[in-house]
């Protein structure tokens, strides 16, 4: 069993579990803190570095959905630093990719333009780097379409870590990284797919969509997968 | 009180944000004491004024007439908005950025249906080689995101420029809305 | 093998030795093989056999004498004569001007500052042994420290004589090893591993190539001596394949070692085993990063994960894992051989011993240099370096290559050790050493190395992913003096963002080369953005302007 901790977030007395992470204290107390490429039920990579929180006494800036709570520890989510540094980071992902909102059929339902308009991002302060990328129509029932991928890689995870396929990954790397099937061959003549539609459900934007859904029609549904997961963590007994 | 000159202008846009601007409908007439409409592809005025107040932009900045266009504009203007997507981000504008001008301007004018296939020269604005948002070319003041921003939305900051206040677009708009 | 054996090894090949009259050692490192060094050999020990000398006198593969430019290099009997520039043709001459003087354009005088200045410790004498043979080693005095260890000696105090020492990581942070040591000794779990980072991928950089190619049983030495220092069974090489020389020295060396019994079960008798295997790098700078390095010794694809866990608690396959860089492994033998004590005398209050660095750029002597920490940069560069060439002036050094930052001239008399460099913007590194003069331009350096921070950036965070691609395209519209002020502004908060919100090591250190030429070269930033000049006319200024802003 671990031991129960107390800390203070935002200046507020809570108390967690020390293999908790400081996200999920922070959530259990109400406090949002804004992710993306972290999702329940996943593995957590740290990658959109979103979540970063400011600990007293610690220098750097640590992503509070890997970082474990601990005694006494002092976190602060709400800095004017932290929120002009998570702004930064969506106008990057907006920059990087081609988002048209207005025609993707995750339009309001989009974890990136809610995460947006949570921030109050207005506008993308940085140069849009305009990619050429080529949608994937080749599954009968899905698409793929990398001109709205963030790359937070929970496709790749859902299909490793739960239906065991490792479909997905990322080839290349730095600006140039792109999320492929298998060896980059097309997604409808994947060897490993099973088609069983878990990446669609948790891609956060309108990347990985079902086919025949209209602009805005698209709602996912990822609240599958922490049952799944805690089914798969009990039959293996931990 | 002086009224305050508005103008509006349209580049690179499907004219959907103008049509939301109209959809204010009546309430325009609320404020007419207050505004004088100085330009607009709706009034046709054929060059655009100086001592602008008010500039509401719609559309993204697609090629040299636009960009002549803007930057006279700009300078004319005391507050520039970017009126929706396209002059916020380019938006669907800039689903033409993956391809260069010339393979744009066969693929269309070249097409094997036309008539009479052939580009034509100087009787269209050139394209630039990438449409671009409004605040890459020049600075912009206030950002209104939406497509098209409601008409409630425009109404709102309309009036709040009119009376000298900033609008605060934060639960109000969003990309895409 | 026992010490006993080392004594009889190097007892006898210091009597075959004495039958000798000269030992010419000729280096065979990447450098010198590619300006036909093998051939050198071959001509030096035919010319021998024609003249009936190849009794008295011996022409060896060594290694490198440090002035790679001016190869293929060669030293005669300890380092008495050292040649330069050396051809099959020369063979005649050399070996004729054996006993007497060579003639001046083939030699150096040993008396050049370039020797004389420089404290060889990691490197030793590197130059003056047979990287291929075990023996060579041994009679220089290799296996005794870690025979010695192994028969006297606690693990733990060969581990104290490593804090003792203050010796810090040579890969680039500076980590205290024996901090790092002792953090793995104490983890509980087990087996726990050693890895040897020999990925070395800053551009320019190649004093771990040099170390491998050069020294592989010293660093094979110092890995298993930091095995039984923290309990480790099981060791990994990651070398990059870019290296095949140095994969295939150390690949002899393990197997020399093992037919010794220095490397495998129950070494030299005892009951410490250790094994040591090569693992290939495909030569992405990220995978030196220690846990991208992990995941590509797990066979994953080489990315880094957050820290902590720090590998020294949770690595290779979630064990204890020591990582520690070449060189670092390099200076275990000696300090183990002669004390923690003797080591921390030489160098720095904070930075102990000496570092290895790569000189390049415009300088006259380009090469490898082994310096105690605390000389000043200005030695460096104009004593041993011999100066800027052309009589061009001096103007900045770039050090800690993509990580690292521009000093400029005012901080020449700077002494070189950690804290120094890191108070004046840039990085001790791992021992990249850049010099710049007038000819270049700062924007233009910024932008090469943003450029390869860019390329190199492993993609899985968005601070680095996309910030390196914005700051490059931001640096390429400045040095095309399409830029305004406000790009500047741009440049500058990106810079800060990336600095603090990338995951690891690579995407936190992109902006500092940067910063560091903002910081001391401001002025040439602006005159390409308000001027539109470049004064160095390194850049193409390109005069319609695509940015219109007010
Ligand atoms: C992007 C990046 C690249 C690195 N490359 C190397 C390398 O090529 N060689 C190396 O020894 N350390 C490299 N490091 C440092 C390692 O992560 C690690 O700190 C080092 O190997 C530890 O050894 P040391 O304590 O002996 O220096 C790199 C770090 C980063 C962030
Ligand atoms: S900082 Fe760069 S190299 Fe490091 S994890 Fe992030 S993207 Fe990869
Ligand atoms: S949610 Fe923590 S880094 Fe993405």
């Amino acid at each position: 069993m671990s031991r129960v901790v107390t800390l203070k977030i935002n200046g507020q007395d809570v108390s967690g579990r020390e293999d908790e992470s400081i996200l999920d204290v922070a959530r259990e107390n109400g406090i949002e803190i804004p992710t993306l490429c972290q999702l329940d039920g996943l593995s957590n990579v740290g990658a959109c570095r979103l979540c970063l929180v400011e600990i007293v006494g610690v220098s750097r800036l640590l992503p509070a959905c890997v970082t474990r709570v601990a005694e006494g520890m002092e976190v602060n989510t709400e800095s004017e630093r932290l929120l002009r540094y998570r702004r930064m980071i969506v106008e990057m992902l907006f920059s990087e990719g081609n988002h048209v909102c207005p025609v993707c059929i995750s339009n309001g339902h989009c974890e990136l333009q809610d995460t947006a308009i949570a921030l109050q991002i207005n506008h993308i302060g940085m140069p849009y780097r305009f990619p050429v990328r080529q949608v994937d129509a080749s599954h009968a029932r899905y698409g793929l379409d990398p001109n709205r991928c963030i790359l937070c890689t929970r496709c790749v995870r859902v299909c490793d870590e739960i239906e065991g396929a490792h479909t997905w990954d990322i080839m290349g790397r730095g600006i140039a990284s792109q999320l492929v099937t298998d060896l980059a061959t097309p997604w409808g003549e994947s060897e490993t797919c099973t088609s069983c539609g878990k990446c669609v459900q948790i891609c956060p934007t309108g990347a990985l969509f079902i086919k025949g859904k209209s602009v805005g029609e698209m709602t996912k549904r990822p609240d599958f997968l922490p049952y799944l997961a805690m089914m798969r963590n009990r039959k293996n007994g931990s | 009180m002086t009224k305050k000159k508005i103008a509006t202008i349209w580049m690179d846009g499907c004219s959907g944000c103008h049509m939301s601007f109209l959809d204010i409908d009546h309430r325009l007439l609320d404020i007419a004491d207050l505004i004088e409409l100085v330009h607009s592809p709706l009034v046709d005025h054929k060059d655009f004024p100086p001592d602008v107040d008010v500039t509401l932009v719609e559309g993204a900045v697609s090629s040299n007439e636009d960009l002549e266009k803007i930057l006279k504009v700009r300078a004319r203007t005391k507050i520039l908005v970017s009126m929706g997507d396209c002059a916020v981000n380019a938006n669907v504008p800039a689903m033409r950025n993956r391809f260069t001008p010339k393979a744009l301007n066969e693929a269309i004018y070249l097409a094997p249906n036309m008539a009479q296939p052939q580009i034509p020269h100087g009787t269209v604005p050139t394209l630039l080689p990438q449409v671009r948002p409004v605040h890459a070319v020049v600075k912009v003041d206030v950002y209104v995101p939406g497509c098209p921003p409601s008409n409630d939305t425009l109404f709102y900051v309309l009036s709040e420029l009119i009376h000298g206040r900033m609008p605060d677009l934060s639960d109000k708009t969003r990309f895409g809305a | 093998m026992h010490l006993e054996d080392l004594q009889r090894i190097t007892e006898e090949h210091h009597a075959a030795e004495a039958g000798l009259k000269h030992v010419l050692y000729v280096c065979s490192g990447t450098a010198c093989q590619s300006s036909r060094s093998d051939e050198v050999v071959k001509a030096l020990q035919a010319e021998l056999k024609a003249r009936g000398l190849e009794a008295t006198c011996e022409v060896r593969q060594g290694g490198c004498q440090g002035l790679c430019a001016r190869g293929p290099m060669a030293a005669l009997d300890q380092g008495k004569v050292v040649y330069q520039h050396l051809t099959p043709e020369d063979a005649p001459t050399v070996v004729e001007t054996l006993d007497s003087q060579p003639p001046d354009h083939l030699q150096l005088p040993s008396t050049m500052p370039f020797f004389t200045r420089q404290v060889r410790i990691a490197t030793q004498i590197a130059g003056l042994l047979d990287p291929n043979e075990l023996n060579s080693y041994i009679a220089a005095g290799g296996y005794q420290a870690l025979l010695d260890a192994l028969s006297n000696k606690t693990s733990n105090e060969v581990l104290q004589e490593i804090v003792r020492s203050n010796l810090r990581g040579r890969g680039g942070a500076g980590y205290p090893t024996g901090l790092k040591w002792s953090t793995v000794a104490k983890a509980p779990q087990t087996p726990k591993y050693v890895v040897v980072n020999g990925d070395e991928g800053d551009p320019g950089a190649f004093m771990d190539r040099s170390l491998m190619e050069d020294y592989p049983f010293r660093v094979l030495e110092g890995m298993t001596l930091a095995a039984y220092a923290v309990g480790a069974s099981y060791g990994y090489i990651y070398v990059r394949a870019e290296y095949p020389l140095a994969v295939k020295r150390l690949q002899s060396a393990i197997k020399q070692a093992q037919k010794q019994n220095l490397l495998g079960s129950n070494i030299a008798g005892t009951t410490f085993s250790f094994n040591v295997e090569i693992r290939l790098g495909a030569g992405a700078f990220v995978c030196g990063e220690e846990t991208a390095l992990i995941a590509s010794i797990e066979g994953g694809r080489g990315t880094p994960r957050p820290r902590p866990p720090y590998p020294a608690e949770s690595g290779l396959w979630g064990k204890p894992t020591l990582i520690n860089n070449v060189e670092t492994m390099a200076n275990i033998v000696p300090i183990i051989q002669n004390g923690g004590e003797w080591f921390a005398e030489i160098g720095t209050e904070k930075s102990k011993g000496t570092k290895v660095f790569a000189l390049s750029g415009r300088i006259n002597n380009t090469g490898l240099i082994e310096v105690p920490m605390g000389i000043t940069l200005r030695e460096i560069i104009f004593e041993i370096g011999g100066g800027i060439p052309d009589g061009k002036r001096f103007k900045a050094v770039q050090t800690g290559g993509p990580s690292g930052g521009c000093i400029p001239e005012q901080y020449l008399d700077m002494p070189v050790d950690y804290e120094s460099l890191a108070s004046i913007g840039s990085i001790m590194g791992s021992g990249g050493m850049i010099v710049m003069d007038e000819t270049s331009c700062m924007v233009d350096v910024a932008k090469y190395f943003m450029e390869f921070s860019m390329a190199e950036s492993c993609g899985k965070c968005v601070p680095c992913r996309v910030g390196t691609a914005q700051m490059y395209d931001l640096l390429c519209k400045i040095s095309e003096g399409r830029a305004t002020l406000d790009d500047l502004v741009l440049l500058e908060s990106l810079c800060d963002m990336v600095k603090h919100t990338s995951l690891c090591g690579l995407g936190q250190a992109a902006p500092n080369p940067v910063v560091s030429t903002l910081r001391y070269f401001r002025d040439e930033y602006l005159a390409h953005i308000t001027e539109k000049r470049c004064a160095a006319g390194v850049c193409q200024i390109k005069h319609e302007p695509l940015e219109v802003h007010s």
